[in-house]
């Protein structure tokens, strides 16, 4: 018994310690911030690789997944008589909640990874360590660069997502089950309002992005510097993103549509 | 500040240090004098990668100070260490070769990094220094399609891009193969002497590192066991020197990582 407390007080001062180190890592970004935007060449080749990257997958993901809430909203719309509302429901969900949650998922999967893996390898291998000693400081030069990259990625991406996924509905509204045409955008338009929507939207990806890049760089900069360290490093990237996107992605959602 | 010639550049005073619970440096004093080729040996284990480290301001000891041309190391702030770091140089036992840049963009980086000359000099300055080191014609090359060998060479050209003040090489010779041996043991006795530089050698190599160095440290369990020049420790009778110098698994030095009896672990026995 005093051993299973001795456990739980040993795991809980482990998960405070870890809180603690990645604050300051995000500190010592933030003070790197600077230094990185007034040389823009290293954080436009990230958000190349960070966030073009990611783009055909967000592209293809947001189609289906617009198609598949068009198909689903259709048939339970339609026991009501109000498909006319198919494009509200396509676009409310999507710019909402699926466009920012569902491309934060991918984003996590397919850049965080990477971010992790790639952050971790360059640990393992010394090459922060010799930075460090040619007087170049790795958090300035490797990871503020990938951080900003994911941060700026991440609502253009939910934004694509969603916008696709609008479109992805259109196709099997319109095209394939038949409703009005002109219904299905001037609907959208007249109920989906541009502070409550899209701005709040707007607002989940980046808290989003900035979670996810924030956890994908830390747990790389801080992975114990060998092969299975770096292979923990990145199932934790992901494990924690997803658990923290789904956490955060609650709490906003009541914060910001809780009371209508 | 004056500092006159004979003021030794690095000053490690009585620096203890440990890895959890493994002391790896108990007292350790050393003076590392300017312009000289200074050799640090002891068995692989007793921590000289890790004293690099803790010059280098990597680590920092528990106890005790290191003064790199006239500074406390552990006392500078951030910016003042980068700034001296920039004085020195250091070859990793590995390379430490950025992986996603070609072997001329490696040596390209620091002067990239720290200066703004133009792209046509640092062509220039990139091209000598892979000369240098007989590697021109591998410019092209990423680091993955190198050799130990020939990364450890590129690592040096890139050590030595911003005229450093001094160079720590932390086993330089590890994977050369004869020719390229000796051009290197010349090669750091020549930057040592041309570029008026202070070079600290990490080596197990004994013939090769005592044929360049001017003065040696031999290091053993945490502590520096015996110094003197190459000529004074080869002709010292005390057993550490000879044991090392020749190189004899028997003797004070302990070839094993400490361990319970032999015996005893071969058949499964508690110690
Ligand atoms: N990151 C680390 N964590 C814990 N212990 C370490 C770490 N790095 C090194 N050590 C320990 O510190 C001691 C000294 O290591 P170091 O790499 O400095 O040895 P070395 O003298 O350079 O050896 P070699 O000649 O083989 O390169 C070793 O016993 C090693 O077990
Ligand atoms: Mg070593």
């Amino acid at each position: 018994m005093l051993n299973y407390f001795q456990q739980l007080g040993v795991t809980s001062l482990g998960i405070f310690e870890r809180l603690g180190r990645s604050s300051l890592f995000f500190v010592n970004i933030l003070l790197s911030i600077p230094g990185v935007i007034v040389r823009p060449r290293l954080l436009i080749a990230q958000i190349y690789s960070v966030g073009v990257l990611s783009f055909s997958l967000i592209l293809i993901s947001g189609l289906f997944v617009g198609m598949v809430i068009a198909l689903q909203g259709f048939y339970t719309l339609s026991d009501f008589g109000a498909e006319g509302m198919l494009g509200v429901m396509v676009a409310a969900s999507l710019v909402r909640e699926l466009g920012p949650v569902v491309s934060a998922l991918l984003f996590a999967g397919r850049a965080g990874s990477a971010l992790t893996a790639e952050i971790g390898l360059m640990k393992t291998t010394e090459q922060l360590s010799g930075m460090e000693m040619m007087a170049v400081d790795p958090i300035a030069r490797i990871v503020t660069p990938r951080f900003l990259a994911g941060l700026i990625s991440m609502p253009l991406l939910a934004t694509v997502f969603s916008a696709i996924g609008i479109l992805g509905g259109y196709f099997i509204g319109v095209g394939l089950l038949g409703i009005d045409e002109g219904g299905y955008w001037s609907q959208m338009q007249a109920k989906i309002d541009f502070n409550q929507d899209i701005i709040n939207g707007l607002i989940k990806s980046v808290i989003f992005g900035w979670l996810v890049t924030w956890i994908a760089v830390f747990e790389g900069y801080d992975a114990i510097p060998t092969s299975e360290g770096v292979s923990r490093a990145t199932t934790r990237t992901v494990v924690h993103s997803a658990f923290v996107i789904l956490l955060v992605d609650f709490i906003l959602t009541a914060l910001m549509f809780g009371d209508i | 500040m004056d500092l006159s010639e004979h003021d030794p550049l690095i000053k490690i005073k009585n620096v203890h240090f440990s890895r959890g619970s493994k002391l790896i440096f108990d007292g350790v004093n050393m003076d590392i004098q300017r312009g000289k080729v200074t050799a640090i040996m002891g068995p692989s284990g007793t921590g000289k990668t890790t004293l690099l480290k803790l010059i280098g301001g990597q680590l920092r000891p528990s106890s005790g100070t290191i003064e790199v041309d006239g500074e406390n190391v552990h006392r500078l702030r951030h910016k003042q260490l980068y700034q001296l770091r920039k004085k020195m140089g250091m070859l990793f036992q590995s390379g430490a070769l950025l992986t996603d840049i070609s072997v001329f963009g490696n040596v390209a980086f620091p002067l990239r990094e720290h200066t703004k000359l133009p792209e046509s000099m640092i062509r220039h300055l990139v091209l000598m220094k892979l000369q240098a080191v007989g590697l021109r014609g591998a410019r092209d090359l990423m680091p993955a399609e190198l050799s130990g060998g020939m990364a450890r060479r590129v690592a040096l050209a890139r050590a030595i891009a911003l005229d450093p003040m001094m160079i720590m090489y932390d086993e330089p010779f590890t994977g050369q193969d004869p020719i390229s041996m000796g051009v290197l043991v010349r090669l750091i006795r020549l930057l040592n002497d041309v570029l008026g530089l202070s070079s600290i050698i990490v080596s197990h190599d004994v013939q090769e590192t005592c044929a360049i160095a001017d003065y040696v440290y031999l290091v053993s369990n945490g502590k520096v066991v015996e110094h003197g020049s190459p000529k004074q420790l080869a002709d010292s009778d005390s057993q550490w020197s000879q044991q090392f110098m020749q190189g004899m698994a028997d003797g004070p030095v302990p070839f094993h990582y400490a361990a319970k009896g032999y015996a005893k672990d071969l058949l499964g026995l508690e110690a």
